[in-house]
């Protein structure tokens, strides 16, 4: 039984501020929906007037009108910069998202992706135009095989969990051509639900294992659940409470002993570029984000990047398209046929190539750091996810006890026992003093969490404010200030929102309203 | 006949021929705001420790089991306009289904209201 | 280092705090055999000026479609994207924003988000749209997968006009989840017979139209024949500006639509990352992957908009997700929501002519060329060609000449012998008199 339940529909406020005419308040316009703004006699694009032809539309050319209305430039300009001004962003303040990795994103990565040579080329256009795109692809696999120590790279994936599925379809081939029908999959029960979730979508079973009193997976804890029907085991590392998992190697050895492949999770890679290599740790398959280690941006949801390495064993199965790096370059494998002998790719999984204009970005990043860069930037995440905990190990409750972790520091919500404040409260409060809350009630393992990931951009300055302001907070609640913390975010666009509502009677687009009817007698 | 309860927290209550099952009070007040009830169709066979229902609140899904061998009779239809019953009436109005267990002795050894009360207690 | 904020007294006075000797003790946890004591073999740091160089250099090697006559498609589509579209993009708060899970300080993605899935429900003709796929293809797959949920059944068919590459990711899903699917050969023609592969088995038929080859299907008798037998239609597109000119799959009795958002907003970049559309009907929302985004009110009685329907989602139901998905396409989706915004529907059905007007100019062009013939009755803006001799050879010639002159079929369908004389042909606002004559005139030559 999931004993996360909490409240989802907002009590009514206090007192209100003072309104005003509109609704705005100065600079935080009320703005409506395009729906209700735009018309459908209006357009903000001037489209030349059609050349007379003979149509060749047949009887499927559209009969009724689209509902989309219109806008012209300066209104859509309006519109959406007005609806920017609601969000919070990694521009305007910290957002230690743990497991997100929200560092910076520089704006040189933004100007290469736009570089006509890399933006106005089509997947398909003659391989021979667009050599120095397949040379981009070839080096930034290059770039992540040499930091993962790996023998192959599968750039395809569109996202990460996309590079999950994809990395555990290459093991289910691999079995498969070994004649071998394993069908479960061990998953920590700290993973995040990506992980389950493409193990089941792929046709294996999971089985949970759980960590030890240190958050750590225990080789016992795995071996017992070891046999001949194991396919693999998926495991974060560092794992998803901020720690490395020590026993990583004996993990390692027993699943290949036993027959089976360890894929790993590359969420947190951030804490362990140029510090480690995975494949030196015995991973046979890891997906890389490049929209969390590799400061692709967020983009308020996506687009990400998940490519997958390979050990030795599971280069054959990359599904296509790959590069084949040659002698004297790089070739690009776009089917099976062309794949030869040598590879066994499992298929494909997305049409076109992957996300270039992500790999251009991770490129210009990755030239822009370099090994000495990256390496600092290894250092700076961890240094600054420990500084924060240092800064609140004597008000905030840690579930595996005062003991240094990687890129994030996990809190558990014993701290607020007592308060009348759940993490839930404690975070909307945080909204209120100008920070985006840290990640909540993940990993599962553990009750209330708080996940804090600072990453390697955050000044120290940054990092004294924001643990000055938890602190701040933590005493307030202690003190029995709830009620700052349960009517938050009081200063926000909108308060708390009612979340029960949206599910109970789910409104997913515009409706025009209804004029009132009077019921027929 | 009153209610048996489970340890993953369902209520089983014989009523003539038929059982009633759902789920308790202290399932609800953990679950939160119940938004959806997934219910089995009517003629469904299960066998003890299947998933009967999956009831969902925005944040969390939980499986319903049921606790013996029976078929799904009927149910309740009412969860699907207001699923906030569940929170409500969780032991009345806010059942799941009407089962025919294969052997009604076989909810002999669940808890009591008494047992299942100290049990919760633990937790 | 400019990414870098700390100096060497910060790191000093933040070890000092944490307690530590060095950074080293803070890695101690990793094997110390393991632990990587140089530097990755990699070159160093760059300045802003060096990464211009290097990726400038890359990306001067590429011949960008913008560059000369241009009739590339097969699924991406080269438009005019207007320039506020791409600067709201870079706003701050769009580009640097998460996914919006505290909703009360990501009311910009949400209220988007909402006027996103309107415009793609109200585009498609059907009741609910989500929140966007990663693209066209793996939205393809998604559906194939849901509606196998809906029907219980385990087979899809699938139309020989589907996208090759398409038919390709909907076939390693299937396979790998032991689901069966019945692909017809490929039809350049668009005379297949479709609903005779219908059968008691069949969970869905998924009709791509406009086809790969261009020809408009008439989805409604496919429709009815697909729900008679208990199974659902999956209706594909890969050119979205095609809506603003033909009938809506959501008219036609479409039970799942699902297609490639890219011509709206998003340039071609080389195949990523583009933005899926997905849309369905009410009654099967619960069954729909991906994020959803909903309308509510918060504490003080005002409209907002929250993420919802969650609990479908792989955060909650771990292995008894409806899909392992995590990201939607969020920029992507932003971009089509602007440039929608300022096209409007009557922008959207100038636009659709002007293409169609196009692509109608250029094949009466092309099939005067001796030797060349155009197989499509019905097309929108991209039709097929039949070419003398090997088709691939020939594009590379014409690509010599300085015409991108669409893409030979052969490039993906290598296996089919068959189809090697065939070049599909593409045809948007882009393109003016110049570029028509132009490619009739390379043709010439190169034949």
């Amino acid at each position: 039984m999931q004993s996360e339940g909490r409240p989802t529909a907002p009590e009514p406020p206090g007192a209100g501020e003072a309104r005003t005419f509109t609704g705005n308040r100065a600079l935080q316009i009320e703005e409506p929906l395009l729906f209700e703004v735009g018309r459908h006699e209006t357009t903000g694009v001037d489209v030349a007037e059609a050349p007379q032809v003979r149509s060749r539309l047949g009887r499927h050319a559209r009969k009724a009108p689209l509902d989309l209305p219109g806008l012209s430039e300066p209104e859509a300009m309006r519109h959406y910069v007005r609806l920017s001004q609601k969000n919070y962003a990694i521009d305007a303040g910290i957002y230690p998202l743990g497991s997100c990795t929200m560092k910076h994103n520089a704006r040189i990565n933004e100007k290469m992706a736009r570089l006509p040579g890399f933006a106005d080329i089509h997947p398909l256009q003659p391989l021979s135009t667009v050599p120095g795109a397949i040379e981009l692809i070839a080096e930034l696999g290059r770039w992540l095989l040499a930091m993962t120590g790996m023998e192959s790279v599968a750039m395809s994936p569109k996202a990460g969990a996309h590079g999950e599925a994809c990395g555990m379809m290459a093991i289910k081939a691999a079995l498969t051509a070994a004649g071998d029908n394993r069908r479960t999959v061990l998953v920590p029960e700290s993973a995040h639900g990506t992980n389950p979730a493409t193990a089941a979508l792929i046709g294996f079973e999971v089985v949970n294992v759980p960590a030890g009193p240190d958050g750590t997976v225990h080789p016992s804890a795995v071996i017992e659940r070891l046999g001949p029907d194991v396919a693999a085991i998926m495991l974060t590392n560092p794992n998803t409470c901020g720690l490395f998992e020590r026993e990583v190697v004996a993990i390692a050895d027993a699943v290949h002993a036993a027959g089976g492949y360890f894929y790993a999770d590359g969420a947190n890679f951030n804490a362990i570029v140029g510090k480690v290599r995975p494949g030196d740790l015995g991973v046979d398959a890891m997906h890389i984000n490049l929209h969390k280690t590799f400061s692709t941006p967020h983009g308020g949801g996506g687009p990400g990047a998940g490519p997958v390495v390979f050990s030795k064993k599971l280069a054959p199965f990359a599904p296509v398209p790959f590069v084949r790096l040659t002698a004297d370059g790089a070739e690009f494998v776009e089917t099976r046929r062309q794949s030869g002998d040598s590879a066994t790719p499992f298929g494909r999984i997305t049409a076109f190539h992957g996300q270039m204009g992500m790999f251009v970005r991770a490129m210009s990043y990755m030239l822009s750091h370099g090994a000495d860069g990256m390496r600092q930037a290894s250092e700076d995440a961890v240094l600054n996810a420990n500084y924060i905990r240092a800064g609140l190990a004597d008000l905030m409750s840690q579930p595996f006890g005062d003991r240094p972790c990687m890129h994030e520091a996990l809190f558990d919500d014993r701290f607020l026992e007592g308060t009348g404040v759940t993490t839930l409260d404690f975070a909307k409060a945080m909204i209120d003093e100008g920070f985006h809350p840290m990640t909540m009630y993940f990993p599962l393992v553990v009750h209330g969490a708080l996940l804090i990931e600072p990453t390697e951009s955050e000044s120290k300055a940054s990092l004294d404010l924001f643990v000055a302001t938890l602190r701040d907070l933590v005493m307030r609640a202690k003190r029995g200030e709830t009620e700052r913390f349960h009517q938050a975010p009081m200063l926000a666009p909108r308060r708390r929102l009612d979340e029960t509502r949206a599910a109970r009677q789910p409104k997913l687009k515009w409706e025009k309203p209804q004029p009132y009817v009077e019921a027929a007698e | 006949m009153t209610a048996r309860y489970t340890r993953d927290h369902e209520w089983i209550r014989i009523d003539g021929d038929y059982a009633y099952l759902g789920i308790s009070q202290y399932a609800q007040e953990q679950l939160g705001d119940v938004v959806f009830v997934e219910l089995p169709e009517p003629g469904k066979k299960l066998a003890k420790g299947d998933v009967a229902a999956v009831v969902e609140s925005v944040k969390a899904a939980s499986e319903v089991f049921t606790p013996a061998d029976a078929e799904v009779v009927a149910v309740n239809t009412a969860l699907t306009d207001t699923p906030a019953l569940v929170n409500a009436s969780p032991e009345g109005d806010g059942w799941f289904m009407k089962l025919k267990l294969a052997r009604p002795a076989d909810i002999d050894g669940l808890m009591d209201a008494g047992a299942y009360k100290s049990f919760t207690e633990t937790l | 280092m400019r990414f870098l904020p700390h100096d060497d007294a910060d790191r000093a006075a933040m070890l000092w705090k944490i307690g530590v000797p060095s950074i080293d003790a803070l890695f101690a946890d990793i094997p110390a055999d393991k632990r990587l004591n140089g530097l990755l073999d990699l070159p160093l740091a760059k300045s802003e000026i060096e990464v211009e160089r290097i990726l400038g250099r890359m990306a001067a090697r590429n011949v960008p479609a913008g560059s000369g006559p241009f009739f590339v498609g097969a699924g991406a589509y080269r438009h005019h994207v207007p320039a506020s579209v791409d600067h709201l993009i870079q706003r701050s708060e769009f580009l640097t924003s998460y996914t919006p899970y505290q909703p009360e300080i990501a009311q910009g993605t949400l209220q988007y988000l909402f006027e996103f899935q309107t415009q793609v429900a109200n585009l498609t003709g059907m009741e609910v749209a989500n929140a966007s796929m990663y693209d066209g293809s793996t939205g393809t797959a998604e559906a194939v997968l849901m509606a196998h949920r809906l029907t219980r059944r385990r087979k899809a068919v699938l139309s020989g006009g589907l996208h090759p590459q398409y038919r390709a990711v909907v076939e390693t899903v299937s396979g790998m989840a032991g689901d069966s699917v019945t692909a017809l050969p490929p039809d350049p023609t668009g005379s297949e017979a479709i609903m005779a592969a219908i059968d008691a088995d069949t969970s869905c038929v998924v009709v791509q139209s406009p086809s790969f080859y261009g020809h408009l299907i008439d989805l409604a008798p496919i429709a009815e024949k697909a729900h008679a037998a208990g199974a659902l239609l999956v209706a594909v597109f890969t050119e979205a500006v095609a809506l603003g000119a033909i009938e809506p799959p959501g008219a036609q009795g479409a039970d799942i639509v699902v297609g490639e958002g890219q011509s709206i907003g998003n340039p071609l970049t080389f195949g990523g990352p583009y933005v899926g559309l997905f849309a369905t009907r009410q009654k099967y929302v619960r069954q729909m992957p991906g994020r959803l985004c909903g309308e509510t009110v918060d504490a003080e009685g005002r409209r907002g908009f929250v993420l919802t329907l969650s609990t479908r989602e792989q955060h909650i139901r771990r292995d008894k997700a409806t899909s392992n998905i995590c990201t939607n396409s969020g920029l992507c989706a932003l971009a089509f929501t602007i440039h929608m915004s300022l096209l409007g529907e009557l922008g959207l059905s100038r636009l659709a002519a002007l293409n169609h007007a196009n692509a109608v100019k250029l094949a009466e062009s092309l099939s005067e060329v001796t030797g060349v013939s155009v197989l499509n009755d019905s097309f929108f803006n991209e039709f097929t060609i039949r070419v003398p001799g090997n088709a691939a050879a020939l594009v590379e010639k014409l690509a010599a000449l300085g015409v991108l002159g669409g893409v030979p079929v052969s490039r993906l369908e290598p296996a089919r012998p068959e189809l090697a004389d065939l070049v599909v042909v593409a045809s948007t606002e882009v393109n003016t008199d110049e570029d028509r004559d132009a490619f009739v005139r390379a043709l010439e030559e190169v034949l």
